[in-house]
């Protein structure tokens, strides 16, 4: 288990997450490898669809990180994010997939050591759940 | 329009569980609307399925398609050519649209994906609340344009019941009291009068009592 | 006279009423009830017999209302319309007639949800003045509700429930109106304890001029604790207990608090006597049989008129 590197993909908002990440980049913060970033305009742009993808791809992990409370850009799509991460929970629990590989998380722009570190603590729990289980399944089919 | 909401995915996964190819076939109509059944919906159970099927060890081949409307034959037709490669055909249409399915192809199982509940107005993003139960003989124009068939926990006419509290139904605190709001909006019209009537004992043949329904106009029927 | 009911010889009679009620037993079993009933013979008028109350199964009021009846009561057959249409309720009605039940009360019924099968059904072919109606129509008019003649019509003596206090205000009075226009013969009343309301609410009945047409029954029930005042004031809906009469009762040391509720319902009897267009009481006492006696003896209220 300790071999396995899970691939987690972050929906990270061009206002907060992912200028974070850049913070964390310059002060030599270091997150994980498997982290795949992607940059979106607002968590609000981020349809469940997306996150499905993602675990349908092979994702071990996803990650939403938007704005704090109150500091959406687009004053509420960080809140409508979070509500749709708790639906698709919901689904992801029964489907058997497991509601623990999807979360939403929250942190300002200058907060390179706060993304970092969320990123290291999202990671090691994706390794507790283990792979994503249908990779495991297809290899079995296959 | 008419509401409806997807099923558990236990349930779904069980109804499919002989298939390994199916059709997921919303509508454009209503259940888009009430964000059930529409392109979208079917994309997400789409993701779904094949997840829950590859997490069991049993992969799935889902075809994701909506159709304009499911409960119209002129529009069901169009699968004519394409649905026999198919197990079955999974529905996120209305009942009326796995209706119109199963009708227009005999052979070919159909799958209820969503559960129809009520025909619904939405009161606000993301929230629907019943409207209309399809009485057959409308009187919205005697109780204030509310529905007390619809819309009191006991179809009452001559209300409210003894249970009416601070403008609650007795069935619950979300529930409004649909005789409340029936006299706010006569007093408001300055058509109290009209509560003094007594209403008659309704007659249920235009409802569902009278047997299945149907529509005839004979001035557009072929 | 419409009917054989001893209450309605009792209200044409001029006399100051009192009607009872009488809850039918979970199962097949009359032993428990006929124990209760024995307390209200020569206590009371008529004894309510509930149908379904709360929405939980019991046995059918019509079967617990002759079994009152060969004891010597006469009974009060409630029906409500959560779980009959109208085909049913016509045939109930007419067999109750059949066997001597002359007094009938129409009723709503609490909702499925509250009771033991909230997965029922929820019938409301029609409402309870509709049903108040389609009894007068049988009676009067020897109808059946879908017009066809009946042979020997039903001669019930036919009532509805008020519930003074419940909401919207302004309705109370109004649907009062509609329940005599209806053919309600007498009205029972929910539970009073807030006289000056009622007063008020009696009031605004006889300005409509209702109190000639329909025999208005006051609703009472005995506080039997302080904590079964605050529970009436706090959590059942449209009750209204004024702080007064809650402190009254809950202040007293805890063996005497019974004692109190039955001084305190004396004393409204009392004030309701002396209340214009008040023709009696109807004393709900469930699970307290037993007091009927001492309490409509307290009261003033005895000997029972003879019919
Ligand atoms: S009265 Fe009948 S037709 Fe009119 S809104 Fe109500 S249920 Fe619908
Ligand atoms: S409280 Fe109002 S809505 Fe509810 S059953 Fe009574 S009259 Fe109907």
């Amino acid at each position: 288990m300790s071999d396995f590197e899970p691939v987690v993909v972050v929906f990270a908002c061009d206002y907060c997450a992912y200028t974070a990440a850049d913070v964390a980049g310059r002060m030599n913060l270091e997150y994980p490898a498997g982290i795949r970033i992607v940059r979106v305009p607002c968590t609000g742009k981020v349809d469940s669809l997306y996150v499905l993808r993602a675990l349908e791809k092979g994702a071990d992990g996803v990650l939403v990180a938007g704005c704090l409370d109150g500091d959406c850009h687009f004053k509420n799509g960080n809140l409508r994010a979070a509500a749709r991460v708790k639906a698709l929970k919901r689904l992801l629990d029964e489907i058997n997939i497991g509601s623990g590989r999807v979360e939403m998380v929250q942190m300002s722009a200058g907060q390179g050591a706060v993304f970092a570190e969320t990123a290291r603590n999202f990671v090691a729990t994706v390794q507790e759940l283990g792979p994503n289980p249908i990779k495991h399944a297809a290899s079995q089919a296959a | 329009m008419i509401t409806a909401t997807r099923k558990p995915m236990e349930e779904i996964l069980k109804s499919v569980e002989p298939f390994s190819k199916i059709l997921l076939l919303g509508c454009n109509e209503c259940v888009t609307v009430c964000h059930a059944g529409g392109r979208k919906e079917v994309a997400l159970l789409g993701a779904a399925l094949r997840l829950g099927r590859l997490q069991k060890g049993l992969p799935m081949e889902v075809e994701e398609l909506t159709l304009e409307r499911q409960c119209d034959p002129e529009y069901v037709e169009e699968l004519s050519r394409t649905i026999d490669q198919y197990d079955a055909v999974c529905s996120m249409a209305c009942g009326c649209g796995v209706q119109t399915i199963a009708e227009r192809y005999p052979s070919m199982p159909v799958m209820p994906m969503v559960n129809t509940a009520f025909m619904g107005a939405s009161e606000s993003h993301g929230v629907w609340a019943e409207r209309c139960a399809g009485c057959g003989d409308c009187v919205l124009g005697y109780t204030g344009g509310i529905c007390p068939v619809a819309r009191c926990s006991k179809r009452i006419f001559n209300g409210p019941c003894g249970g009416s509290t601070k403008g609650k139904c007795e069935i619950s605190n979300d529930v409004d009291c649909a005789w409340q709001l029936i006299w706010d909006r006569l007093k408001e019209l300055g058509q109290t009068e009209l509560y003094s009537k007594l209403m008659e004992p309704k007659d249920w043949r235009t409802a569902r009592d009278g047997g299945p329904r149907r529509i005839v106009r004979e001035d557009m029927a072929l | 006279m419409k009917s054989d009911s001893n209450l309605e010889k009792v209200l044409a009679g001029g006399h100051f009423a009192v009607t009872g009620e009488l809850g039918p037993p979970r199962g097949a079993n009359l032993e428990a009830v006929k124990e209760k009933a024995a307390h209200l013979v020569n206590m009371v008028d008529a004894v309510n017999v509930t149908d379904n109350q709360t929405a939980v199964v019991r046995m059918a009021s019509w079967a617990v209302s002759l079994t009152i009846k060969e004891m010597g009561l006469e009974p009060n057959y409630q029906m409500v319309c959560r779980d009959r249409n109208r085909l049913a309720m016509q045939s109930d009605i007419l067999g109750a007639a059949a066997l001597g039940i002359n007094t009938m009360l129409c009723l709503s019924g609490d909702h499925p949800s509250f009771g033991d099968h909230p997965q029922a059904a929820n019938v409301h072919d029609i409402d309870s003045i509709q049903q108040l109606a389609m009894i007068k129509g049988m009676r009067d008019d020897g109808r059946f509700l879908g017009g066809d003649e009946i042979d020997t019509p039903p001669r019930m003596f036919v009532g509805a429930a008020a519930n003074p206090f419940g909401d919207p205000f302004e309705l109370r009075v109004l649907r009062l109106g509609k329940k005599v226009a209806a053919g309600a013969d007498f009205i029972q009343t929910q539970c009073i304890y807030n006289l000056e309301r009622f007063a008020e609410y009696m009031r605004q009945a006889h300005d409509m001029g209702l109190t000639e047409k329909t025999k208005v029954l006051a609703g009472v029930t005995p506080l039997k604790s302080g904590g079964m005042a605050k529970y009436m004031a706090k959590r059942v809906p449209g009750m209204d207990v004024p702080d007064d009469v809650v402190k009254r009762i809950a202040s007293q040391p805890k063996e005497k608090q019974a004692e109190e509720g039955i001084k305190l319902l004396c004393e409204q009897i009392e004030q309701l006597k002396e209340m214009p267009g008040v023709a009696g009481i109807h004393l709900m006492a469930i699970e307290w049989e037993h007091k009927v006696p001492e309490i409509v003896e307290r009261a003033g209220l005895l000997p029972r008129p003879k019919a």
